[in-house]
């Protein structure tokens, strides 16, 4: 049988040199550890691009500011400017446009400030309720009642030319509210 | 012919060595007189099976492409033959599956089946659960309608809740700055590749545990586990016991017949699950709830006081991950009988009463808003009879301004504030007043909402609510035993 053979090879052969059996047991170590990391580091690169590269908000024209009456609140929805060419309906993105006075707007996110569910506008009551945990924020955006930790998350705006603009693009979150 | 099979299937054998290999497995002995409870542990085992066998067909139909998935499943439910069948089948088989390892679980709690030598099989169990409870969350994504979209904000919103690589975290759980295609990407790869193949990582040892360690005997009391005395037991028991096959592996196979059995015939009545609306963020009117073995959690996050809220959601999983990996090395010797263990048959029985309750709440979801309610359900007209014109105006305002929205009156509209049925008995004008205005409680101030005509007129009604009107009595008082 083949074991006969197995277990008197290494007998027959030379005495193996100690030496050189050591720098082949470093060499695998290190050529192991080395092509690890070869591999390694651009698979969690990639994993991890959606850290290595955060894009901040862009900038994203909403139309002229006679769209938005004074004192009114407005849904608006446009196309998310970090969007994937694959994005379908999920790169339409939504906000709230108050014009509070004749050059004044404040943009709310629509993503309720506790758990990021989408709040609704009441014009009747000039509330926004959340239909998650009922959530409430006056029309300012400031909290009113209900579990979410602090006012609506405020975009960034500016009227240029007579056209307002805001920044947007991210997801919102309580600690990357911008 | 005989032959040549003979030969063939002898030819495997020999090559494979099956039938040494496994032989002794299918006959390893086992303590005599299980009984049915160790049946749940195959019966999760069959349903992952039929999970991942409906899986791939469903892959092979499905389009894991934000532009495309929410189509594709419209097609699998009305166009591709049968497609409606395998997803309620994958659907109700994913809920049987954590139906299942929940009783095994549990089973093996209760009668101590964690104890001395088995505490490394509890451990891959544990993991089992976690994977489980994954692919239960990812694959409820991969239904990419508006449930899956706000579900995953939502947990987004809880991902960022984590001090300091909060921001971070959620943008590799989102695949980019905000939910869209890389999204369900990720989420299809996590449900289809990474979590199956650890399930199936972890499942190896698991069963290979349960064979080397042998099957646990019936707890009995007054038998404690003493590590030091226990293998002589327990090879005592084997050497009395029965092999494996065929009566313990047929209570198994039996039992896992009627289970696939019932997910068929809920799969047939009820169908599958969604996709409810489409993925457009866009459309607001979303009221997202998730799959029902989150519905607890979704109750929690409703209920929990709001300074408590992020411990809760960052540190309550973290200590039920402890409790369960340190259970075998906590109380992994001694009495395995429930009869001499009352703490742990009182925890487990807390556990399930708590879940239970959360369950319905999050069912019920009390303090979600009627949305509709202030326009859509109309005042009771016994409400209204014989009321005076600003006593009308103030019924008015009470709709307008969407108080119906959280305020039930004769139990129709909203649940989260208090009905307002017989409010008039419970506070008196001024306290009323003073609560619109103010607001308190959950209740918003209502102060800069409401002219103070409005407010007058809201609570000269609300004073009508609850108070007999000349004549026959109101129907709500006699309700509410007057
Ligand atoms: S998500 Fe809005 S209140 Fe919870």
């Amino acid at each position: 049988m083949t074991t006969t053979e197995h277990s008197q090879a290494p007998a027959d052969a030379a005495p193996a040199d100690p030496h050189r059996r050591r720098v082949l047991g470093w060499l695998s170590v290190v050529l192991g550890a080395l092509s690890t990391v070869a591999a390694g580091v651009p698979i969690l690169g990639y994993l991890l691009s959606p850290v290595l590269r955060t894009p901040t908000n862009e900038w994203i024209d909403l139309g002229p500011v006679e769209d938005f009456p004074e004192k009114q609140t407005r849904l608006v929805d446009f196309v998310d400017p970090l969007h994937r060419p694959w994005d379908g309906d999920s790169q339409r993105l939504a906000a709230y446009v108050r014009r509070a006075g004749p050059d004044v707007f404040q943009v709310f996110s629509v993503n309720c400030t506790h758990l990021g569910c989408p709040v609704s506008w009441f014009p009747q009551s000039g509330l926004f309720l959340c239909p998650c945990h009922g959530g409430v924020y006056y029309e300012d955006g400031s909290h009113a009642s209900g579990p979410p930790p602090r006012g609506l998350y405020v975009l960034e705006n500016r009227v240029a030319n007579g056209r307002l603009s805001i920044r947007a693009g991210r997801l919102p979150t309580l600690q990357q509210p911008g | 012919m005989r032959s040549i099979v003979g030969n063939v299937v002898g030819w495997l054998d020999d090559r494979l060595g099956l039938r040494s290999a496994m032989l002794p497995i299918l006959v390893h002995p086992v303590p005599r007189g299980l009984g049915w409870f160790y049946v749940f542990g195959s019966a999760t085992l069959s349903m992952f099976v039929l999970q991942i066998i409906t899986g791939i067909c469903l892959a092979v139909v499905y389009v894991p492409s934000a532009a495309d998935a929410y189509t594709s499943l419209e097609y699998l439910n009305t166009e591709q033959p049968l497609g409606w069948l395998l997803r309620a089948v994958h659907y109700w088989s994913a809920t049987g599956m954590v139906v299942m390892l929940v009783c095994h679980a549990t089973r093996v709690v209760l009668m101590g089946a964690f104890k001395y030598p088995r505490e490394l099989t509890w451990l891959l169990g544990v993991g089992l659960l976690f994977v489980t409870l994954g692919l239960a969350f990812t694959g409820q994504v991969l239904r990419w309608d508006q449930d899956a979209y706000w579900g995953v904000g939502v947990g987004a919103a809880m991902t960022g809740r984590v001090p300091v690589i909060g921001p971070a975290l959620v943008h590799v759980l989102l695949g980019g700055p905000n939910i869209g295609g890389e999204t369900l990407s990720r989420f299809f790869g996590l449900h289809v590749f990474v979590l199956p193949a650890l399930a199936i990582l972890l499942l190896v040892p698991h069963l290979y545990l349960v064979v080397r360690q042998g099957i646990s005997s019936r707890p009995r009391a007054g038998r404690p586990v003493d590590p030091q005395t226990y293998d002589a037991e327990y090879s005592k028991e084997l050497a009395e016991g029965e092999p494996f096959f065929p009566y313990d592996f047929m209570k198994d196979a039996l039992f896992s017949a009627c289970c696939v059995l019932v997910v068929f015939a809920l799969a047939i009545s009820f169908g599958p699950k969604g996709p409810s609306g489409p993925p457009d963020p866009t459309l607001i009117a979303a009221e997202p709830r998730p799959d029902w073995y989150f519905l607890p959690l979704f109750a929690l996050l409703a209920l929990s006081p709001p300074q408590m809220e992020t411990a809760i959601m960052l540190v309550m999983p973290v200590v039920g991950i402890a409790i369960l990996v340190l259970l075998p090395f906590v109380a992994g010797k001694g009495e395995r009988s429930p009869r001499r263990r009352p703490a742990t048959v009182l925890i487990v029985l807390l556990f399930f009463a708590v879940y239970g309750v959360l369950w319905w709440l999050g069912n019920v979801a009390p303090w979600s808003p009627d949305m509709n309610a202030w326009s859509g359900t109309p005042v009771p007209e016994q409400m209204v009879k014989d009321l005076s014109p600003q006593q009308l105006q103030g019924a008015a305002v009470f709709q307008n301004k969407t108080c119906r929205n959280c305020h039930a009156l004769d139990g129709a509209g909203g649940k989260r504030g208090p009905d307002l049925t017989t409010v008039s008995t419970r506070l008196v004008r001024d306290e009323l007043i003073r609560q619109v205005i103010q607001g308190g409680g959950n209740m918003p101030a209502y102060g800069k909402q409401l002219s103070p005509a409005e407010v007058e007129a809201l609570v000269s009604f609300l004073s009508t609510l609850g108070k007999p009107v000349a004549g026959a009595p109101e129907p709500a008082d006699v309700a509410a035993g007057k």
